[in-house]
């Protein structure tokens, strides 16, 4: 097995642990630390893709290392912005659960 | 090969205005930004009107050309650059967008207005920044001919739709904001997993190039129906749609307008121009089919649950998941279309006309219900006497909007869903007629409802809680009337959507 390979199946564990937990997990804290190992699993893949496609005398494919650190920024600012809505009802509820209790009550119009 | 969107070498003339609908709205955000409260709305209100003239003089450059219109970001061109790439489908949905977005920023003047002498707050100024974002990344979403591009868009779309849900700070608002956040990060990470295999597969992001190279193998599979999953997400088509009602109903009017008009449509868009563009020869009929089968529970599911409603904001809310199991609806037609050797326009433009008149008549609803609110201190629909009395304005742009979605005639959605019934029937696709037919008959019922109870006679002695100003109300009959009218787009001489795309070759066919 070489090297790319190898990292492409970790890529896939990554992937398939951080969906199971997306889904089963109730918590919004967990579900966002889930959302974090997906996203790990396609950077992996992404650079694992990379290393595989170098040209000859490369030690990569440029273009995949330079959409991976856009794609870090965007998943870092999603990962922000949930974390500050999470904090931001922790503040207004006392609780952080996503539990639909009341979506009969849209309290404002 | 399947070869619909061959990018030109060259920038054509007026490619520069693709640039312009895109950076004048982030301008705006910015702008916003640095001027706050009072100044972000002067600056958003006159974004809106040089956002409405870029689109028009995007759509007569497309006219006149009769070519899409194209940027080559930098000179450089595909796949070592990045091409903005306008054709007839982006651009209608660039000046649908920039129409509904000028009504919903007149309506807003009202709700999210700062007047001299009052202190500036935190929601009118984040509502304007909010509301020229949105434009901005939709607009990028319809000219981004890249995928990674495009994976981008959709982020930018989610990060300024979600605030808008949370715009109240209430509990439960926020707890809509977070569920949708959760929702629309699964769908994008599905859909930047799906485009990276893409790249690992056939080393380029650029639509055009990709539609050439794609042929039906394992790993187009797999990303085609990772990508697909991840914008069913975004766009909550049944059964991914469970946090689209409690975030509609519960944001503001103004933002429920922009969530359930427009938001939803930009994830909706990349994928018809995955299935309709990129993989032609790779999708099938069965699969265009399950779309379409869960459209269609989308439709039954929605309409159903929304007459049970007993707010009506929910009511408004769910119907929106009831419409867009119309939009899934084209896929299994437009293939069909095109298996036959049959131009496939009846089926597109089908789907892109219910698109602009679910856009207008729902933003005109979800206005009229927060005028409704304002008016009468509550939305419920058992309770809704008087309001023609005080709101005769509103409730006609409430039953004109209600008519277009039920598709009565002359209105947009009369002519999208008889443009689908006639490619349904042309393909032998007969149940797909009868779904819209009964999905009609139960919108129809719930529409119907609401406008009887509004005719009610007010109890005596009674007035209405706040008077609204009478520019919000034509604001409201003004986006009612464009989705009433929409019919009339039958007689335009020219088929606009058809512009710079060839007529593509049938499903499975080499």
């Amino acid at each position: 097995m070489n090297t790319p390979t190898l990292f492409g199946l970790c890529a896939v564990a990554l992937v398939g642990v951080g969906l199971y937990g997306l889904i089963v997990n109730p918590q919004p804290l967990r579900k966002i630390l889930a959302f974090n190992l997906i996203g790990s699993g396609v950077f992996l893949l992404f650079g694992a893709i990379a290393r595989r496609g170098a040209a000859v005398g490369m030690g990569g494919d440029p273009v995949p290392q330079a959409l991976l650190i856009t794609g870090i920024v965007v998943a870092f600012s999603a990962t922000a912005l949930a974390v500050a809505l999470v904090l931001r009802l922790f503040d207004e509820a006392g609780s952080v659960t996503l539990a639909p209790d009341a979506p009969a009550e849209p309290p404002d119009a | 090969m399947p070869h619909s969107l061959s990018t030109p070498d060259v920038t054509t003339p007026g490619g520069l205005l693709l640039v312009l609908a895109v950076l004048v709205p982030f301008v705006g955000v910015l702008a916003g930004m640095v001027l706050g409260g009072r100044g972000a709305r002067r600056v958003a209100l006159a974004t809106l009107a040089a956002g409405l003239a870029i689109a028009i003089a995007i759509a007569d450059t497309l006219v006149r050309s009769g070519a899409a219109v194209v940027y080559l970001l930098g000179g450089w061109t595909p796949p070592l650059g990045v091409a903005l790439r306008a054709d007839g489908l982006a651009v209608i949905m660039l000046l649908a967008v920039a129409v509904v977005i000028g009504g919903i920023g007149v309506y807003a003047r009202a709700d999210f207005g700062t007047p001299p002498g009052v202190r500036e707050a935190r929601a009118p100024f984040v509502f304007w920044t909010l509301l020229l974002a949105v434009w901005g990344s939709l607009n990028l979403v319809f000219v981004s001919g890249d995928l990674f591009t495009l994976y981008v868009a959709l982020e930018l779309l989610t990060f300024a739709g979600v605030p808008l849900v949370s715009l109240g700070g209430q509990p439960e608002t926020l707890r809509s904001a977070l569920r949708y956040l959760l929702y629309a990060l699964f769908g994008s990470v599905l859909y930047l997993l799906g485009a990276v295999l893409l790249y690992g597969a056939y080393g380029t992001l650029d639509i055009g190039l990709l539609a050439a190279r794609v042929h039906p193998e394992p790993v187009t599979w797999a990303a085609a129906a990772l990508m697909t999953v991840g914008l069913l997400a975004k766009t909550a088509l049944f059964p991914l749609h469970l946090w689209l009602p409690p975030a509609h109903a519960g944001a503001p009017a103004a933002a429920s307008a922009v969530l359930s008009g427009l938001v939803i449509k930009g994830s909706w868009f990349l994928a018809v121009r995955l299935w309709l563009d990129v993989f032609v020869g790779v999708v099938t009929l069965p699969s265009a089919q399950t779309l379409a089968a869960l459209g269609a529970a989308a439709i039954l599911v929605g309409n159903i649950v929304a007459l049970r409603q007993a707010r009506l904001k929910l009511l408004i809310a769910y119907s929106t998941v009831a419409q867009i199991g119309y939009l899934f609806l084209m896929f299994p037609l437009a293939a069909g279309l095109a298996a036959a050797q049959l131009d496939d326009a009846a089926a597109v433009n089908g789907g892109l006309l219910q698109a602009i008149s679910h856009a207008t008549a729902k933003a005109a609803m979800f206005m009229a219900a927060g005028l409704v609110y304002t008016t009468l201190g509550h939305d419920r629909i058992a309770d809704l006497r008087g309001v023609a009395r005080a709101l005769p304005m509103t409730l006609v742009a409430f039953a004109l909007g209600g008519a277009s979605l039920i598709g009565l005639p002359p209105s947009g959605g009369f002519l999208a869903k008889w443009l689908l019934v006639s490619a349904a029937i042309t393909t032998a696709q007969w149940w797909w007629a009868l779904v819209m037919l009964v999905g009609g008959l139960l919108t129809s019922a719930y529409v119907f409802i609401v406008v009887v109870r509004a005719l009610a006679p007010a109890p005596e002695g009674w007035t209405p809680k706040a008077s609204v100003p009478c520019y919000q109300q034509v604001a409201v009959l003004a986006l009612a009337l464009c989705s009433f009218l929409l019919g009339l787009a039958v007689l335009c001489p020219v088929d606009v959507a058809g512009i710079g795309r060839a007529v593509v070759p049938g499903i499975g066919s080499p």
